[in-house]
């Protein structure tokens, strides 16, 4: 008869190890997007640890990455919402605007405007970090960490239209910033 | 279609979202469209750049160790194999990590996704009434019924003489996509065979997993990718495999 996992379980803790520690520096990127603070990202990444080891009990896969990043998610959406109440907000442009926005027509550059430099890392996190929320998530879901639209749409617990659309809006923007930085 | 619908579904093409209908439409809008082009010529372009800089952060060793402290700690030393295996699996992740492959990071999310959606797709099957859409032991009944459903019919093989007995054929959903699955019996156990046609016409060979209690045995050979779906243990399932793949290529 099988020995019943508990929470000091070391075999349990074996097996979590093993699937879960290979995507921490994954889940400190992604925490370091959403929280745009590399203290904030590394208590969140401690919590998200720490509540996806209680609950790896009822993890039936497939995929551990979506799994651990929807639990840092919500880890990160409990901080947005100290923040809130906190004098200083740091996320103040979700705006539920943003999305209506129609796509595009806010760049008007001629195919001959095309992208000529390549950029180092440090530009593109700050490009990348300058997004608004929502844009920021899916994009950094798909283009950072290689999410399929179908996982985004799990994590972000939205349609995969949304994260279509998201995604489009995102890339449009930053290309945009992208052509701007290029002009300086 | 219009530069608006383009301007969204360019994103699934350049991300590999899109079926081939659809990646069609798209790549015969953006032929016609400079402006649509430069689009995705753009994103392209970022996305290489992206993979190529490196936009990650790597967690801070004192995280690392606090996580560590924090999980219950394995009560004997470890033995050796034990360390040897952490690292091994340690240096396996930094290599993918330094060179950043990221197509085959992406192939895996997919190779997992697919395969729990065959197991869904299997299951679903054994739903009463959804196992077969054409019923019969004969395979020049079941082969004929595909045909115009979808691009491309499955290889129907009759295997009754080796225990494997076939009862039937059956359109199914994998991917988004309309696949034909051949249905065989051993004993009570029901065996799915999920085929669909791919790109490549390399030959890869069977791969056996165990996804949520069923094992699927999947490979590639001339252009179409199968998957066998079943609850039968590990090396009957492989015996089927091996039969069918062994018929196929005696048929020629």
């Amino acid at each position: 008869m099988p020995i019943r996992a508990s929470d000091d379980d070391p075999e349990k803790a074996r097996r979590f190890r093993e699937a879960a520690l290979p995507y921490l520096d994954d889940a400190y990127t992604l925490a370091r997007y959403l929280l745009r603070n590399a203290a904030d990202a590394e208590d969140a990444v401690q919590e998200c640890y720490l509540r996806a080891f209680r609950h790896f009990d009822s993890y039936r896969g497939p995929a551990m990455k979506p799994w651990l990043f929807a639990i840092l998610r919500n880890v990160c959406r409990a901080e947005y919402a100290r923040r809130a109440t906190a004098p200083t907000s740091a996320i103040e442009d979700v705006t539920e605007s943003a999305e209506q926005t129609p796509l595009w027509h806010e760049a008007e550059e001629t195919p001959e405007a095309q992208l000529q430099r390549r950029w180092d890392s440090d530009t593109i996190r700050r490009l990348v970090a300058a997004l608004a929320e929502p844009f920021r998530e899916t994009f950094v879901l798909r283009e950072i960490q290689n999410l399929s639209y179908r996982e985004i749409a799990k994590v972000a617990e939205v349609p995969v239209g949304t994260v279509m659309s998201r995604l489009a809006r995102a890339r449009a923007m930053l290309r945009s910033a992208w052509l701007a930085e290029e002009e300086q | 279609m219009t530069c608006d619908e383009a301007e969204v579904l360019l994103h699934a093409l350049i991300d590999g979202e899109l079926d081939a209908g659809h990646a069609r439409e798209v790549e015969s809008h953006i032929a016609g469209c400079p402006r649509c082009a430069a689009a995705l010529r753009d994103y392209r372009e970022m996305s290489k750049a992206i993979a190529e800089a490196g936009a990650g952060y790597t967690a801070p060793a004192a995280l690392r160790q606090r996580i560590e402290a924090a999980l219950p700690q394995p009560r004997a030393v470890p033995n050796r194999r034990a360390v040897l295996r952490g690292f091994a699996m340690g240096s396996a992740v930094s290599v993918l990590a330094a060179t950043g492959l990221v197509a085959i990071v992406l192939r895996n999310d997919d190779v997992e996704r697919i395969q729990s959606e065959v197991v869904s797709a299997h299951l679903r099957s054994l739903q009463a009434g959804h196992l077969t859409d054409v019923i019969s032991t004969d395979q020049h009944t079941v082969k004929p019924w595909f045909n115009g459903k979808l691009d491309v019919s499955p290889p129907v093989i009759d295997l009754t003489a080796q225990g494997f007995t076939l009862i039937g054929g059956r359109l199914d959903y994998i991917d988004a996509r309309a696949i034909g699955a051949v249905v065989y019996r051993r004993r009570q156990h029901v065996i799915n065979l999920f085929v669909s046609q791919t790109s490549s016409t390399e030959r890869r060979p069977a791969k056996i997993d165990t996804i949520q209690g069923f094992n699927i045995r999947h490979w590639s050979d001339r252009g179409l990718n199968y998957w066998a779906v079943s609850d039968l243990a590990k090396d009957e399932l492989a015996d089927f495999g091996e039969r069918f793949e062994s018929a196929i290529r005696a048929a020629g």
